[in-house]
């Protein structure tokens, strides 16, 4: 399949929206739902064939090098004459996988919502059509993403994700929650998108071109590492505040892309952002928006690789979310809040084995250069994709089986359920890192990659990877074992209806066999093939780990009893304040609305009313205070004129005779 | 004896000084119109005895005169109406209390 | 002859319809709108066919500075002629005017009472818009301009609502309260207009000749731009633009907010920097700083407010300074951001105030407090107001986006702190943007229900519905297709920047 065919992947989606947005209260709920679904499989069929051509057509392979290809690349807006933004659609490694990662996951949502948005509650769903538009929307922003040719087409789809983020987060949008969370989410992806912005300013004022790939005799900044490196020399060693501006623009776009994949201090939008739907969540805010600044970052990663500086503060903060969201998982009792953690988690481990990758030189040699945390963090995006989305269709069925999100009202729901049960088992071993599931082979190469950075960072997300496991069990066995489930409505919770059973039996399937793609051979930083070995040391000792994870939460969780409790009570500071999100949301809730609302916006707005337009009006006031004054003279009384003209007369007729006398 | 100039002037001069005393002093609105009668009436004089002493050979001021005796009595005519309506429409003709047109 | 150029028909087509409206029956409601949508729409067409005829002189090679230009003496000792002549920019806002005043037309449907005396001023206001639009004298500039204000005091005294003498009366007087000083620099620029004392009234040949004195400049700049930042809402002289529109009936709210504050924009650099650039040079970072206030400023004052219309007239302040802002970064992919500021900004706020008004015609109340819940019940509108307020925040795809990327990636051509400095504080604005907007989103059309009797409202009519989809189609038109746009408007500005650069 030829790859121009990777516009009908982009166009197919944004004409669906337009039609389903334009047309689709017109039409029946059936009707939309299937042709909505029948346009997404369309496109994810063009999709694989697209990616596999890419993937397995030799004369994409220059040197050994698998090379970008620009399918399509028009002017869009030009700021000067040689200062243009593009927009285009370029296939190289990275781009084709999350084709594949975008499609699949949206297909299976938009077979999946059939089922799951047909009624709430046991009502018809109210704008069922409006979900399937705005869905597309998305599919079509995301695309768009990963295709991008040049930096500022990524902030403009960057912008159009967050805006179909929105849309479906507060798709219930009588609920106050709903709104609350979908402003939130936009504002603080915003605030992230702001430093983007300031990025690609630096960046461009520098660099006078956005583009990632040459086209036309111009070189791309992320075309080679000589290129990337005239890229950052553009700069001509300028600093800001000791250090060079490069750097600078490069740790502004990483807070953007930060944004969009909520690393801390930043995260705050994601767990409310779970007020969405569930096949929202699981697409959006699982598998494939909240990479994008994985994805960001990645793309750009040959100039990262350079400017050291931003690749340590990514690191870090990779590293502290990893290990501050899984904390917060722990403890989490709405199920849907503590997968988003365990996401947000998990972001950071593709965020920390990125920023790792870069660290030594020396093991050039062994791993071919830099490039093992690059593949293992994108092997780690691919997988995570499969497995989490499984996880968040899975608590999506069990949620419209019991009517809550709360771990309290479920339990033992295996009986119940048997299907959504294995899935969501194979689901939590992948993320857990048992193997052979999906989830073992990528964040192995990850854990090799943090410990060839330095034993500290190993050890630092072995820990984390031990928490993964414990704290995915502890979910599952509180779902469906711990104890009898209470079965206090009239229809007992079951399997969900096909359409919502068969997207979980598929991407079960996936997380088992995910694993096994040659990712080392497709998806690399350089275009080169990696040659990596297992390393059985890092593999088995991740393993130990997460079966000592398992264990504890066996131990805890499988059958009710006083431990979990006693736990609480022993560590009730900690408890508390990590079930509290370590009071992150009240710190924001008390910036927003005390300082910036109550300290700044409402003292402006007073000062307009009152000093601003109070001395226009002062001066309208003065005005007329001043002709009523003046008024007072013109009495109508005859007798004061006449005393005036007299005296005015007389004054004259005296000035006069001094003037004729001297 | 001659009548000089000045005799005839003294004596209107006086009646205008009247007049403007009376005009400002006067609350009435008749006894302001006597007042302004005056006035004229003195300005007359000035007019008659101007044109008889200093152009004989002339009779502007004469003319004069008796145009603006005739407007005097006209005018005069219109003001008492004014004032005869003003005193039915508010019982009153001291010029301080009728302020119903100011402002 | 003066009826040969296509431009002079810009100013009788309104003037037409004016004395077509004048001959209609008082009651004879039909006939009025008949008239008035078919002015409008002659004066759409004709706008488009100007863009045609604009990008044939511009394909053909023709690269002279304006287009269609003639000249017709009006009084000669003053050398006053009526000069006509448009470039890229005069083009776009000449479109940009037509579109919002058919869609104001729509807008105004129902007005009530004295249909045909609101179509009246009306028309004369656009008169006055596009006269000014399309002439390059000083004088008759002036006159347009003048024109143009003084109908709105009637439109808002008598079709207004609330406030509205005194919302009336404030904007007509600090608007002629800046035209008072722009009179007085429009004097002074044309005795200063040619060395050889052949005064002229013409911008293009007193920009040759360039002999205002720089000691004069210094003293003209300041009243040519203030006269023109007040109509163009800059801090601290916005304060009309609140009151001004929150009593001000939904037309003239559109026309206003959609054209006439533009007039501000395009006068600045036309006249107050295209002829002073030495005292632009000097005095610009001054009024740079204002405008940066006023972006900053607006946008945290449309935070707090709680009426729809106040929220949508600081929002206002701060995109117009935005407009002013750019101007003053004096390069010409921050002018030309600028521009499409003003494009993008006339329809997003016109649709803004078309949506509220027809929100206000249902509900009678514009306090968000008071509603809530307007999606379940007019979603025609409801998704109209969504539009336009991801147009406000910048949604790419959608015309604010790429007026503010372009003005952003302009100004930061300026290596200097000072101009970084507000250029950041700038591009911060679109954080808080999307803070009142999402939040007069939110509480407006999300939620529950504030208010049990708005259940029984209707949604949009079908005039409505024309209004405002004409709107938002023309938004995302120059959201998508931006560089049709930026193609016709950026040489327009090389002789400003050359002069600016000439004048350093």
């Amino acid at each position: 399949m030829p790859l121009s065919f990777s516009i009908a992947v982009i166009a197919i989606p944004l004409l669906m929206f337009l039609f389903l947005g334009l047309a689709g209260v017109k039409m029946g709920r059936k009707l939309t739902g299937v042709l909505g679904v029948i346009a997404m499989g369309v496109t994810t069929v063009i999709a694989y064939g697209v990616a596999l051509t890419y993937f397995f057509d030799s004369s994409y392979i220059v040197d050994g090098v698998r090379k970008a290809v620009i399918v399509w690349n028009p002017d869009w807006l030009s700021f000067a004459k040689d200062y243009v933004v593009r927009m285009g659609i370029a296939i190289d490694p990275i781009a084709a996988m999350m084709l594949v990662v975008i499609t699949t996951i949206s297909f299976m949502v938009h077979l999946y919502s059939l089922g799951y948005m047909s009624d709430h509650h046991g009502n018809p769903e109210k704008g069922f059509q409006r979900f399937y538009a705005d869905l597309a929307l998305f599919t079509f922003s995301m695309l768009g993403l990963v295709v991008a040719t040049n930096l500022f087409q990524i902030f403009v789809f960057f912008e159009m994700v967050g805006v179909s983020s929105y849309l479906l987060i507060g798709f219930y949008y009588h609920s106050p929650a709903a709104i609350h969370a979908s402003k939130k989410a936009f504002i603080v992806t915003r605030l992230a998108d702001l430093f983007f912005l300031l990025g690609i300013m630096i960046l461009g004022y520098y660099t006078k071109s956005f583009d990632f790939f040459g086209q036309n005799g111009l070189t791309g900044i992320c075309d080679s590492q000589e290129a990337a490196q005239s890229a950052i020399s553009m700069a001509g060693g300028a600093t800001f505040m000791g250090c060079s501006v490069m750097a600078w623009a490069l740790t502004f776009i990483f807070i953007g892309g930060a944004g969009k994949s909520a690393m801390y201090p930043l995260h705050i939008w994601l767990p409310d952002a779970m007020e969405g739907p569930t096949p929202v969540s699981a697409l959006i805010h699982a598998a494939t928006m909240v990479v994008a600044g994985v994805f960001l970052v990645a793309r750009l990663f040959p100039l990262y690789v350079i400017e050291q500086g931003a690749m340590e503060i990514i690191c870090v903060v990779g590293a502290f979310t990893a290990f501050y969201a899984a904390a917060i998982a722990c403890v989490q009792s709405d199920i849907k809040r503590a997968l988003a953690f365990s996401t947000i988690s998990q972001i950071a481990f593709m965020m920390t084995s990125l920023a790792v990758s870069s660290a030594n030189g020396a093991l050039i040699e062994i791993h071919g250069g830099y490039g093992l945390g690059y593949m293992a963090s994108m092997f780690h995006l691919f997988t995570h994709a499969m497995f989490k989305a499984l996880l968040f269709l899975c608590a999506g069925a069990i949620i419209h089986a019991v009517h809550s999100n709360e771990n309290s009202d479920m339990h033992g729901l295996h009986k119940y359920m048997p299907i959504t049960s294995i899935a969501f088992l194979i689901g939590c071993l992948a993320i857990a890192g048992i193997p052979p599931f999906a989830g073992f082979w990528s964040k192995d190469e990850i854990l090799v990659a943090c410990y060839e950075k330095g034993l500290g960072w190993g050890l630092w997300m072995s820990a984390v990877a031990g928490m993964t496991a414990f704290y995915m069990f502890r979910i599952y066995f509180l779902i469906f074992h711990w104890k009898e489930h209470k079965v206090h409505t009239e229809h007992k919770p079951a399997d969900q209806v096909w359409t919502m059973t068969l997207p979980l039996i598929i991407l079960s399937v996936v997380s088992v066999v995910a694993g096994f793609v040659p990712m080392h051979d497709l998806v690399t930083w350089d275009g080169k093939e990696l040659h990596t070995q297992l390393n059985w040391t890092v593999a088995g000792s991740s393993v130990g780990i997460a079966c000592v994870g398992i264990a504890l939460a066996f131990v805890m969780y499988f059958k009710e009893n006083a431990l979990p409790s006693k736990m609480k009570n022993a560590f009730s500071g900690l408890w508390e304040a990590a079930y509290h999100r370590f009071y992150m949301d009240e710190l924001y809730q008390f910036i927003t609305h005390k300082v910036i609302f109550k300290a700044i916006c409402v003292p402006i707005a007073w000062f307009d009313r009152k000093f601003i337009d109070g001395f226009m009006n002062l001066m309208a006031d003065a005005t007329s205070q001043a002709a009523y004054g003046i008024r007072r003279l013109q009495s109508g009384s005859i007798q004061g004129y006449v005393y005036l003209y007299l005296i005015g007369a007389l004054a004259i007729a005296v000035v006069g005779m001094v003037c004729v006398l001297m | 004896m001659d009548l000089t100039l000045l005799m005839y002037l003294i004596p209107s001069l006086i009646m205008f000084g009247c007049g403007v005393y009376g005009f400002l002093t006067r609350k009435n609105m008749i006894a302001i119109m006597i007042s302004l009668e005056l006035m004229l009436n003195s300005i007359d004089i000035n007019f008659v005895v101007f044109n008889r002493f200093l152009f004989p050979d002339q009779y502007e001021g004469m003319f004069f005169t008796l145009f603006a005796i005739a407007i005097a009595a006209a005018e005069t005519a219109v003001a008492l109406a004014i004032i005869i309506n003003v005193f039915r429409a508010v019982k009153n003709v001291d010029i301080n209390e009728i302020t119903k047109l100011k402002f | 002859m003066i009826f040969d150029n296509i431009l002079i028909y810009f100013a009788i087509v309104p003037l037409l319809t004016l004395g077509g409206l004048a001959l209609c029956n008082n009651k004879g409601i039909k006939a009025i709108r008949a008239v008035a949508v078919t002015g409008a729409s002659v004066l759409v067409a004709l706008a488009l066919y100007l863009v045609k005829l604009f990008l044939d002189a511009r394909g053909a090679g023709d690269t002279s500075e304006m287009i269609l230009r003639s000249d017709y003496m009006w009084y000669a000792p003053l050398n006053i002629k009526l000069a006509l002549g448009v470039d890229g920019v005069s083009v776009v806002m000449i479109l940009l005017s037509a579109f919002i005043v058919l869609t104001g037309v729509f807008a105004s449907w129902k007005i009530n009472p004295l249909p045909k005396q609101f179509f009246l001023w009306f028309f004369l206001l656009s008169t006055g818009v596009f006269g000014f639009f399309i002439s390059i004298d000083l004088f008759t500039m002036f006159m347009f301009y003048e024109v143009a204000l003084i109908p709105m005091y009637l439109l808002i005294g008598i079709w207004g609502s609330g406030n509205k003498n005194y919302s009336a009366m404030k904007l007509t007087l600090m608007l002629m309260g800046g035209s008072a000083f722009l009179m007085l620099a429009l004097i002074g620029i044309y005795f200063h207009s040619a060395a050889d004392g052949n005064y002229t009234m013409n911008i293009l040949e007193i920009a040759k000749n360039n002999a205002v004195p720089q000691s004069w400049q210094l003293y003209l700049f300041p009243m040519a731009f203030v006269g023109f930042g007040v109509l163009g809402a800059m801090f601290p002289f916005h304060t009309w633009s609140p009151d001004g529109h929150a009593s001000a009936p939904t037309a003239v709210s559109m026309l206003h907010a959609g054209v006439l504050m533009k007039l501000g924009g395009y006068g600045c650099f036309r006249i107050a920097i295209y002829l002073m650039p030495y005292a632009a040079n000097v005095i610009g970072p001054v009024f740079l700083t204002l405008t940066g206030i006023s972006i900053v400023y607006g946008a945290f004052s449309a935070c707090v407010q709680t009426d729809l219309k106040y929220i949508n007239a600081y929002s206002s302040v701060s995109h117009c300074g935005m407009v002013l802002f750019a101007i003053l970064m004096f390069n010409q992919t921050a002018m030309t951001g600028a521009v499409l500021q003003m494009l993008s900004h006339g329809l997003m706020t016109a649709l803004f105030f078309a949506l509220i008004g027809m929100i206000y015609g249902r509900t009678h109340t514009r306090d968000i407090r008071e509603m809530g819940g307007m999606m379940q019940i007019m979603p025609y509108l409801g998704v109209g107001y969504v539009i336009a307020g991801l147009a406000s925040l910048g949604l790419p795809g959608l015309s604010g986006f790429v007026a503010e990327m372009t003005i952003f990636f302009g100004s930061f051509e300026h290596p200097d702190m000072f101009h970084r400095v507000f250029t950041i504080a700038g591009a911060s604005s679109i954080v808080i943007t999307a803070v009142y907007i999402l939040r007069v989103v939110g509480k407006l059309l999300f939620g529950a229900v504030q208010n049990e009797h708005h259940r029984e409202l209707t949604d949009a009519s079908w005039d409505e519905r024309v209004a405002t989809a004409v709107l938002i189609v023309c938004v995302a038109i120059i959201g998508c297709f931006p560089n049709f746009f930026v193609n016709i408007i950026t040489d327009s500005f090389l002789p400003v920047v050359d002069a600016l650069k000439n004048a350093m």
